[in-house]
C-alpha cells in the first residue's frame, strides 16, 4: 500500500546496482578540500564531532593528571595557584562543554536518523554550522589557556569573583564566550533531534516502537532546549556587566549576587541528565543485543526517561543547600532530589531483569555496561545524601561531592559511552575493535577509577575542600591524596589503552559485516559503514525489534525521487507516510556563517559594537545560506 | 562505602585539632555524623542488596528461551517490589534528614555573638558587645566557651566565601549584601580547625581559621586580655620594631590598639603575639615564622594582598620581635 | 554551491584559516596577562628611581621600568589592584570616585602635573603643595606604580579594553572601562582650581 501511493518517478524504475550508483550521486559528498568542508552528511559531521570531542577528552584528562601531581604531597610547587585554577576551571568547562555534552549529541546526530531510517537529519546545514562553531568556541578555550589567560573562576563562574570587581582581565569573557559557542551549536542539533524524530521515522515506526536510544535522545534534545537559555542568559548578563556595566549581579544596585546561581543550576542541573540520558538510552539498547532479548520494561523505562527529564528541573536548589535559603525551600528541594532516585530505580531494576531474564555474552561493551550498573549505583546512592540538606551542610564543596559526580559523570555516562563506542565502532567503520585491548581498557578504567575516586569520598568526609591549590603537611589528607594521585595514572593507562585500540582498530581491525552483534535496530539494516544514502530504500516498521522479528529482508518503502535528496516525511504519533521532502544539499555557507559568527562572539568580548558591526557578515552568510534555488520544497 | 565504615577507625584516630566532619565535637556537628552514618549504612546496604541481584542476574544458570514469556510476570512483580522499596528507603532517609534538620534550628539564647567578615584571603572577627567599646577584633582565631552557644554572623566584603568547622558545624556561605546565621557549640574544649569552602580566588586553599574552644573561666580570661590594649613591649629589640612599624608601610594597613597604626585593610594585630597560626593558617605562629612572613609574604602565600616590604634584616628582627611581644 | 569554486581555490581556505587563526592568537597575546605578584627587592628599589624634571612635572619612569614591559598601565591585573589600592588607601576621600572634592578631579582632562606615569607616580610617593600628602613611606613603590597606573584610566579620555570594569557598590560615574571622562570632556573642561596647585 505504501508503495502504491509513493510510487511517482519512482526509485523502483531502477534495479539495485543502478539504485545505489544513482543515490550516490546525488547524495554523496563532492571531492575535494571543499567538499569537505561543504558536507552535510550527518555520518560525516557526527564523525567529526566524535572525534573532536574525545581529543578534548585527552587534553582534559591530561589537564586532571596536572591536578592529580600538584595535590600528591602537601605544599607542593609544580603548579602556582593562578595557573592550578585556571586548570581546574579548564577542566571542569572542557569535560562538561566540550567533552560530554557535545560527544553526547554527537552519537545523536549519527545514531537517530539511522536508528529511524532516514537518509539524512533535518536542517543538514544547521548540523554542519553547529560544528564549525563548537570547534571555534573550543579553540577559544585551549588557545586562551595557551596563552595564560584561560578563565581561573571555576566552571561554574560565581560572581562576584566571576564578575567586573573581582576577575581582572579577559579571563571570565572567554568563559562566557566559550559557553554561547556551545550552546549554540548545543541548541542546533537539538532542533535538529526533535524535528528528526518527530517527522522522518520509518513507515510504521509509531511512538511505541522507537528505539530506547531515540526516546533518550529526544528527551535530552527537550532539556537543551529549555535549559540552555538559563545559561545563555546567566553568560549573556555576565558579559554585560562585566563589559557594558549593566547591574544585574551588584547587589548595591538592585542586583543580586544568588541570582547567578540560580539561573546557573537551572541550567547546571539539568545539564547533568543530558549527559547522562543519552546514556541510559546506551545501555537500553545496547544491553538487549548482549542478552539476546527484548529490553524488559519498554514502556517503564519511557516513563522513566519522562520522568526524570521533568523532574531533573526541579532540583537545581540542591547545589545551593549551604547559601542560607528558607527552610520550607530547602526541604521541598531535598524532597524533589530524593524522589528523583525513584525513576533511576526503575530503570536499573528494569536493567536487571533484563540480565536475568536473557542470556549475557561478556563482550568488551557488556563489561562496560556491568561497570556501568556497578558504579553508577554507587553514584546515584552518594547523590541521595547530598540531597539531604543536613547531610550536604558537611560535605557540599568538598572532595564528598568530587566523588559523588565523577561516579556519576565517569560511571554513569563515560561507561555507557564506552561501550557505546566498541558497540557501533563497527557501524562507523566498518571495522571491529579488539576484544583483548578492549578488555585490558575495561578493568584498567574499572578498577583505576574506583581506586582514584572512591578515596575522595573519605577524603571529603576528612574535611578536605575543592578547588584547593594545595594542603598543609600537618592535615591528614597527604597519604590518600598520593594514593588516589597513584591511582590516575591506571585510570589514565586504560583510557590510553582505549584511544590505542580505536586507532589500531580504524586501520587493522577485521572487517565488520552488516550486523556483527546480530542486532536488533534499523541502523544494522544497511552496510557498514552506511553509504552516504543511509538506506537503498527506506525501511518499513512494525515492531519495536525490526531485525530481530524479520531477519533477511525487511519490507521497505520506495518511490523517494533519486535525482534529488528527498526525504520520507511521517506522521508524529503513528509514522504514516504523509510527504515527500526535499533534504538540503551541501553548501559552504555554514562554514563562513560559522566564522562570521565566531568573530562576532570574540570581538564582543572587546567592544559592545561588535554586536552592530558583526552581525552583517552574519546577514552576508545567512543570506548565502538560503538563497533559494528554485527547489519544491514539499510534495504531499 | 562499606570501605568507608571499615577505614573508620583510622580516620578517627587523627591529631587533635583536625577538621573532620567525622570527628564531630560540637552538638550540630555530633547530630549531622549521626545522620552521615545512617545514610551511608542505610545506603551501603541498598548497593550490597543490588549488587547482590546483578550477580545473580549474571551468573545463575538455566536460562528461558528469549522468546518464552512465563518469567515476564514473576519479573514484574520484583521489578515492583524493588521500586516500592526504594520509595519506603528514599521517604525514610528524606524523613530522617527533615529530624536532623530539626535540631539543627536557631537557638534563643546566646552567649557570645561574632561577625565575620570574610575577605580574599581572611577571617576578620569581631566580637560584638551591648557597649560598642567593649567590642574587639582579632583575626584568623576565635575563642569560644565549651558548652555555650555562640551565635556567629557571616557577611563578606567582597567575594562569597563559605564558612566551615566541620568537627563543630555544617557549612554556610558568606555573601556579599546578605548576612546569614550559624550557631556554633563545641562539647568538648580543644583546637578545632576551620576553612573556607568555597572557590574564593587564588589562594582559596590558604585561608583557614581556628576555633578554640575552652572552659568558661579560661574563655573569660582571654575576651578580658583581647580587650585590654596592649602594653608598651619591654625588650629593646620589640621596642625598636615597634619604631619600625609606626615608620613604614605596615600601618598604613594594621591596626595595633593604643599605637597610632589605625590602617583597617589588613588583620587587626592588636594581640598578634597570642594567636596560634599567623597567614590565615598558613604557618604556627613564631619569631621565626612571623620573619619569614613578614619577609616575603608573596613567596609564601602569592598574590595575597600583603606587599613585599623592602626591610634591611635588623628591622626585619626588630618587627618580628615586636610582633611576638604583642600577645 | 560547491561545484563553483574552483579547484585552485583550494589553497584559500587553509590560508584564511591560518590567518585567522593568527588574528586570534595575536589577539589574545596581546591581551596575554602573566600576573606578577612579587617584586623582587632590587626591583623595588630600581622603581624608585624616578627621574623627574627640576619643576616636578614630567620626566622619566626608571629602566627597570622599560624593563618590566610597562606593565603598571596596561595589564587588566595591575590596574585591578590599583583600584582596590585606591579605595584602602583613602584616596576618595580627596579625590573622590574621580570627581574631586577637596582635591582635583581627575575626570576634567586638566593634569596639574601632567597626564605622565612619573607625574602621577611622583605625586603620590612624595607627595604636592596645597594638601597632597607623600604616601611614599605608607605604600610600597610597586604599589604606587599601580596605583598611578589606574588613576591614569580615570581620566582616559578614550576607554582601555584592560581598565578596570564596574564594581559592586553604587555607581556615580561610568566604568573606568566605559571611559568615565570621555563625557566631560564633551562638556568642555571645568575650570582650573589655582588653589590646588599650579596651572598647567
Amino acid at each position: 500500500m505504501v508503495e502504491q501511493r509513493l510510487s511517482v518517478i519512482a526509485d523502483t524504475d531502477l534495479d539495485r546496482a543502478g539504485l545505489e550508483r544513482e543515490l550516490e550521486k546525488t547524495w554523496g559528498a563532492q571531492p575535494g578540500f571543499w567538499g569537505m568542508i561543504a558536507t552535510v552528511d550527518h555520518k560525516v559531521i557526527a564523525r567529526r564531532y566524535i572525534v573532536t570531542a574525545f581529543v578534548f577528552l585527552i587534553l582534559g584528562g591530561l589537564l586532571a593528571l596536572a591536578m592529580r601531581l600538584q595535590l600528591a604531597q602537601p605544599e607542593a610547587r609544580f603548579i602556582n595557584p593562578d595557573r592550578y585554577n585556571q586548570i581546574f576551571t579548564m577542566h571542569g568547562s572542557n569535560m562538561m562543554f566540550l567533552f560530554a555534552v557535545p560527544v553526547m549529541e554527537a552519537m545523536a546526530v549519527y545514531l537517530v536518523p539511522l536508528m529511524v531510517g532516514t537518509r539524512n537529519i533535518a536542517f543538514p546545514r544547521l548540523n554542519a554550522f553547529s560544528y564549525w562553531v563548537f570547534l571555534a568556541g573550543g579553540i577559544l578555550l585551549w588557545l586562551a589557556f595557551l596563552l595564560d589567560a584561560a578563565p581561573d573562576v571555576g566552571w561554574f563562574a560565581y560572581v562576584p569573583l566571576a564578575g567586573p570587581e573581582y576577575g581582572a582581565g579577559k579571563r571570565a569573557d572567554i568563559w562566557a564566550q566559550m559557553i554561547t559557542f556551545t550552546e549554540l551549536s548545543a541548541l542546533a542539533i537539538a532542533v535538529e533531534i526533535v524535528v528528526t524524530v518527530f517527522t522522518q521515522r520509518a513507515p510504521g515506526m509509531s511512538l511505541d516502537r522507537i528505539p530506547l536510544l531515540v526516546w533518550a535522545m529526544l528527551v535530552m534534545a527537550f532539556l537543551v532546549i529549555m535549559a540552555m537559555p538559563a545559561i545563555m542568559f546567566a553568560s549573556s548578563t555576565l558579559i554585560m556587566d562585566r563589559l557594558v556595566g549593566t547591574q544585574f549581579y551588584n547587589p548595591a544596585e538592585g542586583g543580586d549576587a544568588l541570582l547567578w546561581q540560580h539561573v546557573f543550576w537551572f541550567f547546571g542541573h539539568p545539564e547533568v541528565y543530558i549527559i547522562f540520558l543519552p546514556a541510559v538510552g546506551m545501555v537500553s539498547t545496547i544491553l538487549p543485543t548482549f542478552v539476546q532479548r527484548p529490553v524488559f520494561g519498554y514502556l517503564p523505562l519511557v516513563m522513566a526517561l519522562i520522568a526524570t527529564g521533568i523532574l531533573s528541573f526541579g532540583l537545581w536548589v540542591h547545589h545551593m543547600f549551604v547559601v542560607g535559603l528558607p527552610r520550607l525551600g530547602e526541604s521541598f528541594f531535598t524532597a524533589s532530589s530524593m524522589a528523583i532516585a525513584v525513576p533511576a530505580g526503575i530503570q536499573i531494576f528494569c536493567w536487571l531483569a533484563t540480565l536475568w531474564a536473557g542470556r549475557p555474552v561478556f563482550k568488551v561493551p557488556m563489561l562496560f555496561i556491568i561497570g556501568f550498573i556497578i558504579t553508577f549505583v554507587i553514584g546515584g546512592l552518594t547523590g541521595v545524601m547530598v540531597a539531604s540538606v543536613p547531610f550536604d551542610t558537611q560535605v557540599h564543596d568538598t572532595y564528598f561531592v568530587v566523588a559523588h559526580f565523577h561516579y556519576v559523570l565517569i560511571g554513569g555516562a563515560v561507561y555507557p559511552l564506552l561501550a557505546a563506542i566498541y558497540y557501533w565502532f563497527p557501524k562507523m567503520t566498518g571495522r571491529m575493535m579488539s576484544e583483548i585491548l578492549g578488555r585490558w581498557a575495561f578493568w584498567l578504567i574499572f578498577i583505576g577509577f574506583h581506586l582514584t575516586f572512591f578515596p575522595m569520598h573519605i577524603l571529603g568526609l576528612q574535611g578536605m575542600p575543592r578547588r584547593i591549590y594545595t594542603y598543609q603537611p600537618e592535615l591528614p589528607w597527604g597519604g590518600l591524596n598520593l594514593f588516589v594521585s597513584l591511582s590516575s595514572v591506571m585510570l589514565a593507562a586504560g583510557f590510553l589503552v582505549f584511544f590505542i585500540d580505536a586507532v589500531r582498530s580504524c586501520v587493522h581491525g577485521p572487517k565488520a559485516g552488516e550486523n556483527p552483534w546480530n542486532a536488533p535496530t534499523l541502523e544494522w539494516a544497511t552496510s557498514s559503514p552506511p553509504p552516504s544514502y543511509n538506506f537503498r530504500s527506506i525501511p518499513v516498521v512494525e515492531d519495536r525489534n525490526p531485525l530481530w522479528s524479520r531477519p533477511g529482508e525487511l519490507t521497505v518503502a520506495a518511490g523517494l525521487r533519486t535525482d534529488r535528496r528527498e526525504l520520507l516525511v511521517t506522521s508524529v504519533v503513528e509514522a504514516l507516510p504523509h510527504a515527500r521532502e526535499s533534504s538540503a544539499p551541501q553548501s559552504v555557507w555554514p562554514f563562513w556563517a560559522a566564522i562570521a559568527t565566531s568573530i562576532m562572539l570574540i570581538w564582543s568580548m572587546f567592544s559592545a559594537w561588535a554586536v552592530v558591526w558583526g552581525s552583517m557578515p552574519i546577514a552576508i552568510a545567512l543570506i548565502g545560506w538560503f538563497w533559494p534555488k528554485g527547489a519544491p520544497e514539499e510534495e504531499s | 562505602m562499606k570501605r568507608t565504615l571499615l577505614l573508620l577507625p583510622v580516620i578517627l584516630s587523627g591529631c587533635a585539632g583536625v577538621q573532620s566532619a567525622l570527628d564531630a565535637q560540637g552538638q550540630s556537628a555530633i547530630l549531622l555524623r549521626n545522620l552521615i552514618f545512617v545514610i551511608v549504612i542505610v545506603c551501603s546496604i541498598v548497593w550490597l542488596a543490588v549488587m547482590a541481584m546483578l550477580f545473580w542476574a549474571l551468573l545463575r544458570r538455566d536460562r528461558p528461551k528469549p522468546e518464552d514469556s512465563r518469567t515476564d510476570k514473576p519479573m514484574q512483580t520484583a521489578v515492583i517490589a524493588a521500586v516500592a522499596a526504594t520509595v519506603v528507603i528514599i521517604t525514610g532517609l528524606t524523613v530522617a534528614s527533615f529530624y536532623t534538620t530539626r535540631g539543627l534550628g536557631p537557638v534563643p539564647d546566646v552567649d557570645v555573638t561574632i561577625r565575620v567578615r570574610a575577605q580574599q584571603w581572611w577571617w576578620q572577627f569581631t566580637y560584638e558587645d551591648r557597649e560598642p567599646v567593649h567590642a574587639f577584633q582579632t583575626a584568623n582565631e576565635i575563642h569560644i566557651p565549651v558548652g555555650k552557644n555562640v551565635r556567629v554572623l557571616l557577611e563578606s566584603i567582597d567575594v562569597i566565601h563559605s564558612f566551615w568547622v566541620p568537627s563543630l558545624a555544617g557549612k554556610q556561605d558568606l555573601i556579599p549584601g546578605r548576612e546569614n546565621v550559624l550557631t556554633l557549640r563545641a562539647e568538648k574544649p580543644g583546637f578545632y580547625r576551620g576553612q573556607c569552602a568555597e572557590f574564593c580566588g587564588l589562594q582559596h586553599s590558604h585561608m583557614a581559621f581556628v576555633v578554640i574552644a575552652e572552659d568558661e573561666q579560661n574563655y573569660r580570661q582571654w575576651e578580658a586580655t583581647q580587650r585590654a590594649t596592649p602594653s608598651e613591649p619591654r625588650e629593646a629589640e620589640a621596642l625598636a620594631g615597634k619604631a619600625v612599624f609606626m615608620a613604614r608601610q605596615c600601618s598604613a594597613c594594621h591596626t595595633i590598639r593604643g599605637t597610632q597604626a589605625t590602617g583597617i585593610s589588613g588583620p587587626d594585630l592588636t594581640h598578634v603575639g597570642s594567636r596560634m597560626t599567623i597567614g590565615a593558617g598558613l604557618m604556627e605562629n613564631s619569631r621565626g615564622s612571623l620573619a619569614a612572613w613578614i619577609a616575603d609574604p608573596q613567596t609564601l602565600k602569592p598574590g595575597n594582598s600583603m606587599p613585599l616590604v623592602p626591610l634591611s634584616a635588623q628591622e626585619l628582627r626588630q618587627i618580628s620581635a615586636y610582633m611576638e611581644s604583642l600577645k | 554551491m560547491s561545484a563553483s569554486v574552483s579547484r585552485n581555490s583550494s589553497i584559500m581556505l587553509p590560508a584564511i584559516l591560518l590567518i585567522l587563526f593568527a588574528l586570534t592568537a595575536a589577539l589574545i597575546a596581546y591581551l596575554r596577562e602573566p600576573r606578577q605578584y612579587r617584586t623582587d627587592p632590587p626591583v623595588s628599589e630600581a622603581l624608585e628611581g624616578m627621574r623627574l624634571m627640576p619643576n616636578g612635572i614630567a620626566g622619566t619612569p626608571p629602566d627597570v621600568y622599560f624593563a618590566l614591559g610597562k606593565p603598571y598601565e596596561k595589564t587588566a591585573y595591575d590596574l585591578s589592584q590599583g583600584k582596590r589600592l585606591y579605595t584602602w588607601f583613602g584616596c576618595a576621600e580627596c579625590h573622590g570616585e574621580g570627581e574631586g572634592g577637596k582635591g582635583p578631579s581627575f575626570l576634567d582632562g586638566w593634569w596639574l602635573y601632567g597626564p605622565s606615569m612619573v607625574s602621577i607616580a611622583a605625586s603620590i610617593r612624595d607627595g604636592r603643595p596645597h594638601g597632597m600628602p607623600a604616601f611614599g613611606s605608607r605604600i610600597t613603590i610597586d604599589e604606587i606604580w599601580q596605583l598611578s597606573g589606574y588613576v591614569k584610566t580615570i581620566g582616559a579620555y578614550s576607554a582601555s579594553v584592560n581598565a578596570p570594569a564596574r564594581n559592586d557598590d553604587r555607581q556615580t560615574r561610568p566604568a573606568e572601562n566605559r571611559a568615565p571622562a570621555a563625557s566631560l570632556f564633551d562638556e568642555g573642561p571645568v575650570p582650573v582650581h589655582p588653589d590646588q596647585g599650579p596651572s598647567p
